[in-house]
Formats: structure tokens, C-alpha cells, sequence
């Protein structure tokens, strides 16, 4: 229970469907004032209180557990780690994956417990299938993706037949004052938001090279390659302009040489998505699906294949701004929620040789 | 339910409820100079008086404060700005490494607010102080000390301290020495003019009376600068409107557990043993912290190896069985208890422990109940110990 609205209800209707529930809050920073985030994010001291006080008014014990250093060292080192490495991490997955269906699961079994129930908005119904929330702007599918089927198993998601404006409706009508508590958005563990800044405390500055994707000039130079992300067009601060006079994004980083390369917004598209550590359920592949490669980002018509070697994805439409790091989640349309397929960690995005003739260069 | 949690509150004792719900049905500011006020200030000063008697101290002794906390917040801070007022070169603050936060937070604050030096007196493997370290301490520092704080009784271990000789070592030298005995009153005999001590905390929910409510014992002589400024009700040390019906309540809160302290002691330790030896015979290898002997009656502490307590706490309570981790919290998040780690326990040790603390209302049921349900706790929390080692 972080605090937060979805939470409560949906300790709430665990409750009420008659299962024996405990609220656990989790504590992921020694020192809470060390992540307070205003009125925005979780894990502050304030934060805590809530989740009591809505424990309090559904009637279940509470317990707040310490998580700290399992958190850290799976999601806030590993958010640094991917980001030196030149990839793009989402630390809210990482923390599905280690934190929430794996340190608290785990703990949670040993202790006698049979299930983890979480706010998020997603459906995981008797079919054990996940599925999209019936609230899309809402859906929280793509960073549970990652999860097993084992954690799947002892997965409970109370909310995702309803919308988050039922969710708030019900938490005011049950009493929980969290009922019209600001949605969070920005990374937890990044107090003021500024992604930047954090990094640049962590890794120091490393000044290199942005250059000219076509041509290889060097066209200005950066502070530390991490600060940038596949697709970004803003804060480049070239003082150079384009020969053609249009803006130019962020194509590639490579971490070894330091190097942050930039480029035309054509050739930002790839068609084919190569991708690691996959999570696959069933289904046989290849298989016509939709795939999603990024956070709130659009699906994308694709053929996906899972071998031994990771999973590809030949999409039917070039896709921009795919990032290394980030999850590419399979989807299969179903009109009960569609049904996740399967999830695996990006390793590149490539044009394919039609697609770099209509004007992109191969990048990974 | 069990409830092995008394050393945190215990229950009022019904003699207290009446005390104050009557106090409380009648009307008056005991700093009012009319009848009403003349009859709330009667009720008082005969609580004070009632206090006084019970723990060997003048009336005028007994200043009444909101509880535990402030009165050594008032003990250590305020006796240091007045000895160091009286004499520059006293900045330093000497107390024991196993005090309570109010003590040890307390002092803490002295150090980053008011430039005060600390030395926290070591203890042993059982949690005692030894006299030695602060004989050696006064040789060095002799005019350099402004207040010494030991408490009478920890809190978490019940180990108690060899005040008397502490106080009156202190005292030889001319050094104020405070003791926090809201552990203590009750439990073993207290008595403040014997004890030596220039100053001592005592409060009403840990022996049958109302939380709020607590004095700090301050020697006639004792200088002490007020933290709260105001009325100057208590002694020009103290400022705020007495609380009438809570000084009656404590005052017979006070004067019954000392009248029955005694045969208290010995049912409650009796009863404490049974639970100590019943447990060592269902988990083997559980370790009790603190002393054998200077122990409090109601306190027994272990350490489970291989255990998180907060696990085995809430596996107990899911049982209907009240216990602690003994450590303070900070969102709720337990912290490996100072206490251990002072007695030379690691961080494991520290984690795994838990405290049982018996109290008037204990009985062999509350026992029973708890053997009942550790061995299936202590297995499961073994097994969840695991999950800190990621996957």
C-alpha cells in the first residue's frame, strides 16, 4: 500500500471478496526523507501515514516493511547501471520484477501468504491471462509484462475492470481519505524530477562527442552521453544547424567511445526490434501481434518471433524513438482486454535496408 | 488477546479511571484563586504529596510534566544550560549508550545545537554500566560534566543499573546525576533520597495511570532551566495549566504500585520465568538478552536466530498476540536496536530480537497463549529470511 488511492481500493476489495489481507507499505529508503517528493510521489513518511489510515478504515492489520536495500540495489543501481551502459531502464518495471512479485512475494509466502494483491491497473483474470485495464490512458500492463508465471500465479490485480475515476469514486464512498490524493508520476527515488541532475551526481561528468550520423562530424559536445534518450530532440544545443534547416533527435549512444549520435527524424525509424530476456507465455510464434516499446507508447502491428537467441519483432510500421532498455511487450487483440504475450528487455532497433532507401541509416 | 507488551503501556488500573473521571467531572484551573480553582489546586498538591511519599521525595520535589519524554528532555537539557550557565567550561554531557531516545536524542541535540561534548557510557554483554567508566570518566572530566543521565532500567532488556552507586559517585563530585525510572517505579523499589540522584523521570502509563502524564523528580537544589516558558506553574521549571485530573490519576496509579510492588515483583518474575523456560525449551536455540539477575520482573528478551522480529512480530499478532521489537521506528521501519549493538550483539542478532514484557494484568493464559503460537511462527519467519537474498 503506497499511500496512494489504487492501493487502498483495491486492499479494499480483496478484503471484501473475503480473503484474509494485510497492508504492507514499503519502506524503500532509510532515511523517507531522503525520496520525499512534494505531493507527487510515494515512499515519504507522509505516504506512509496514509496507507495506515486507509488500513485503519478497511479494518486489515498494517505493517510497513523495510525493502531498502533490496530496492536499491535492484532498481536505483540498476537504473544508474543501464543508463551508464547506454540504454534507457524503466525503474517501475525493474521494481514488478525484483521488488514487488519477488522480495514481497517471496517474503509474503514464507510468512503464510498466498497472493500479493497490488492497485494496478491491469486485468489478470481466472483464465490466468494479463490483460490491458478497461482504463487505456490507465493501463499498467506493459511494466507487469515482465512478470512470470510463477509470480503471475500469486499475482492479484483488484482494479483492472475499473476506471481510476470508479477507483476514486469508490475510495470516497468507502471513507479513504486518499480518495482525490494527486496521481504519482515521476521516478520515486528522484526527489525533484530531474532525471539529469541524478544521473549527473551519480556518474559524474563525462564529456564527449555528439556527432553527425551521416556525415560523422563532430557538431558539439555533451556533459555525459546517459543524459540523453533515443528520440530526443530538445537540449541538444548544437551550434551547428542542419544542412536542410530541421531538427535533429538523438539516434544512438554508444557508451564506449562516449559518443552521442544525432540525426533526421526519418532516420529514427526502425522495422525490425531485437530484444533479450524474454518472458514468454505459450503461444507459439511466430505470431501476428501488436508490440508496444515503450511506456504509454502506441502499439505497433508486428510478426514476432522467440527463439533461443531472444526475441524479434518485424514491425509492419516503421517505429521512432525505440530505445535500448526498454521493454517491448506483445500484445494480442482480444476484445475482453488484450492479452499480453510476452515481454522481453530491447537490445536494438534496426532499418531494414527498404527503410534506410526511404531515408534512414541502421542504427543499433 | 495476549498482551506481552506492558513495558510500552500498560492497562489503567481501575482505581486511576476513577480518579480521573471524577477529577474530570469537576471544574477548575488549580491556578485560580477562587473555590472551584482552590479545590482543582487541593487535588494536586495532595497527588503531589501522595507521589512524594510513595518514591521518597520532598512535595516540592515533584514537578509534573506531559509524561516520560519531556521530563528528560527537562532533566538533561535543562540542568546543562544551568550548570553550564553557572560555570562556561561545563559543555559536556555524560550518559549511557542503552538510554531512550527522549534521553539519548535529548543529549544528541545538546551536541549539534549547543556545542556539548558527549561521552556515552559502555555497557557489558548484559546491558550494565559499569561504575568504573564513569570514575574514569569524572577524572578526566571532572569540571567539564554538566549533567550525567543513566537510566534505572532499560526498557528494552530490563537490565538495571547500579544507580546508587552511579548517583553517588556523581554526587561526591558534585555532578547532577539523572536517572530515567519510568521502567523502573513499580517494578523494583525507587527511592529517590536514597538513590542520590539530583533528578528522576517517572511516568503515569507505565504503572496503571494515564498517558500524559509524568513528573520529574528534581532535587530542591538542582538548578534546571525550563523548556516550556509560561504560567511557571510547576516551580518557575514548568509552565503549562495542570492537568488535574491526570495528576490524580497518577498519583494513585503511583502510590498503588508502590504499595504493591513487592508482591508484584515476585508473582510477575515467577511468571516470567515460566515464559523464559518454556520458551528455551520450544525454541533451543533462542538466546535471552540482559541480565539474569538485575532484571526487571516482567522483561524477558530474546533473539531468534535465523528470524526478522518484525516478521515474528506480525505472524504473532496475526495471533492475537501483542509483543515488540523493542527498537524505535522511524515510518514504521525497525532499526537494529541500540541497546544490542551496545551489548555487543551484530546486526543480526539485533534484527531477530524480540521483547515480551508481562505486567499486572498478566496471567499463565497470556503464556500458554504464546508458546501456542511461537514454534509455528519462529519456523515460518526462518523460512521468509530467505527472501532477502535476491533472486
Amino acid at each position: 500500500m503506497s499511500g496512494g488511492v489504487d492501493s487502498a481500493v483495491a486492499a479494499a476489495r480483496a478484503h471484501d471478496a473475503g480473503h484474509d489481507v494485510t497492508g504492507v507499505h514499503l519502506a524503500l529508503a532509510r532515511n523517507p526523507q531522503t525520496y520525499r517528493t512534494g505531493a507527487r510521489g510515494c515512499c515519504t513518511l507522509e505516504d506512509s501515514r496514509d496507507a495506515r489510515r486507509a488500513a485503519d478504515v478497511i479494518g486489515i492489520p498494517f505493517y510497513v516493511w523495510d525493502m531498502a536495500d533490496q530496492f536499491h540495489e535492484n532498481v536505483v543501481d540498476d537504473f544508474v547501471a543501464e543508463y551508464a551502459a547506454g540504454r534507457t531502464p524503466n525503474p517501475c518495471l525493474r521494481c514488478n520484477e525484483k521488488i514487488k512479485f519477488a522480495a514481497v512475494l517471496d517474503r509474503a509466502v514464507a510468512l503464510g501468504f498466498d497472493a500479493v494483491v497490488t492497485g494496478h491497473h491491469a486485468r489478470l483474470g481466472a483464465d490466468g491471462l494479463l490483460r490491458r485495464s478497461v482504463d487505456l490512458p490507465k493501463d499498467q500492463s506493459y511494466v507487469l509484462a515482465v512478470l512470470t508465471r510463477a509470480q503471475l500465479d500469486r499475482a492479484v490485480f483488484p482494479l483492472g475492470d475499473s476506471t481510476k475515476a470508479q477507483v476514486r469514486a469508490e475510495a470516497a464512498e468507502r471513507g479513504l481519505a486518499v480518495a482525490d490524493k494527486p496521481d504519482s508520476h515521476d521516478i520515486c527515488f528522484i526527489a525533484d524530477g530531474d532525471t539529469k541532475g541524478f544521473l549527473e551526481r551519480r556518474l559524474g561528468s563525462a564529456p564527449g562527442d555528439i556527432v553527425d550520423s551521416r556525415t560523422g562530424e563532430k557538431l558539439g559536445t555533451h556533459n555525459g552521453a546517459y543524459s540523453y534518450t533515443i528520440g530526443q530532440r530538445k537540449g541538444l544545443d548544437l551550434r551547428v544547424p542542419a544542412p536542410d534547416g530541421r531538427p535533429r533527435y538523438v539516434l544512438s549512444i554508444t557508451p564506449k567511445t562516449n559518443t552521442v549520435t544525432v540525426g533526421s527524424r526519418e532516420e529514427l525509424s526502425v522495422d525490425t526490434v531485437t530484444a533479450s530476456r524474454v518472458i514468454w507465455h505459450d503461444s507459439a510464434t511466430p505470431v501476428e501481434c501488436e508490440v508496444q516499446l515503450r511506456a504509454h507508447g502506441e502499439v505497433v502491428p508486428a510478426s514476432v518471433v522467440v527463439d533461443g537467441e531472444g526475441l524479434t519483432a518485424r514491425l509492419h510500421e516503421p517505429a521512432r524513438g525505440v530505445a535500448a532498455g526498454q521493454a517491448i511487450v506483445a500484445y494480442r487483440r482480444d476484445p475482453d482486454g488484450d492479452i499480453v504475450l510476452g515481454s522481453a528487455t530491447i537490445t536494438a532497433g534496426i532499418a531494414s535496408a527498404e527503410l534506410q532507401t526511404a531515408g534512414g541509416a541502421a542504427h543499433a | 488477546m495476549a498482551y506481552l507488551d506492558h513495558a510500552a503501556t500498560t492497562p489503567m488500573l481501575e482505581e486511576a479511571i476513577e480518579a480521573y473521571a471524577s477529577a474530570a467531572r469537576s471544574v477548575g484551573n488549580p491556578s485560580s484563586l477562587h473555590a472551584a480553582g482552590r479545590c482543582a489546586r487541593r487535588l494536586v498538591e495532595e497527588s503531589r504529596e501522595r507521589i512524594a511519599a510513595a518514591l521518597s521525595a520532598r512535595p516540592s520535589e515533584v514537578i509534573f510534566t506531559s509524561g516520560g519524554t519531556e521530563s528528560d528532555n527537562l532533566a538533561t537539557k535543562g540542568i546543562f544550560w544551568s550548570r553550564r550557565a553557572a560555570s562556561l567550561n561545563r559543555t559536556r554531557v555524560v550518559a549511557s549508550a542503552v538510554e531512550h531516545h527522549a534521553v539519548l536524542d535529548a543529549v544528541d541535540w545538546l551536541n549539534t545545537h549547543e556545542g556539548a561534548a558527549i561521552n556515552l557510557l559502555p555497557v557489558d554483554d548484559q546491558g550494565r554500566v559499569g561504575v568504573d567508566d564513569l570514575e574514569e570518566l569524572i577524572t578526566h572530566y571532572q569540571d567539564e560534566i554538566a549533567v550525567i543521565s543513566v537510566q534505572w532500567a532499560n526498557n528494552e532488556i530490563g537490565t538495571i543499573q547500579p544507580i546508587r552507586d552511579l548517583a553517588h559517585l556523581a554526587a561526591e563530585h558534585g555532578i547532577p546525576f539523572h536517572t530515567d525510572a519510568v521502567q523502573a517505579v513499580g517494578q523494583i523499589p525507587v527511592d529517590f533520597a536514597a538513590s542520590g540522584a539530583a533528578a528522576l523521570t517517572v511516568t503515569g502509563h507505565k504503572l496503571g495511570g494515564p498517558v500524559g502524564v509524568g513528573a520529574l523528580l528534581l532535587g530542591r537544589d538542582v538548578a534546571c532551566t525550563p523548556l516550556l516558558h509560561g504560567g511557571g506553574q510547576e516551580r518557575d521549571v514548568r509552565s503549562g495549566t495542570l492537568d488535574t485530573a491526570g495528576v490524580a490519576a497518577f498519583a494513585v496509579a503511583v502510590e498503588y504500585a508502590v504499595k504493591s510492588q513487592q508482591e508484584y515483583a515476585a508473582r510477575v518474575a515467577d511468571l516470567r520465568d515460566e515464559l523464559v523456560t518454556r520458551v528455551k525449551t520450544a525454541i533451543p536455540d533462542a538466546i535471552l538478552n540482559g541480565a539474569q539477575a538485575d532484571r526487571l520482573p516482567g522483561n524477558a528478551h530474546f533473539s531468534f536466530p535465523g528470524c526478522e522480529g518484525d516478521a515474528l512480530l506480525l505472524l504473532l499478532d496475526a495471533q492475537g498476540i501483542a509483543c515488540s521489537t523493542g527498537s524505535a521506528c522511524s515510518a514504521g521501519v525497525a532499526q537494529p536496536s541500540h541497546v544490542l549493538i551496545a551489548m555487543g550483539a551484530d546486526d543480526d542478532r539485533a534484527r531477530s530480537s524480540l521483547r515480551f514484557t508481562l505486567g499486572h494484568t498478566s496471567t499463565v493464559d497470556d503464556v500458554d497463549a504464546l508458546l501456542a503460537a511461537l514454534p509455528g511462527a519462529v519456523e515460518r519467519a526462518r523460512r521468509a529470511t530467505a527472501w532477502k537474498t535476491p533472486r
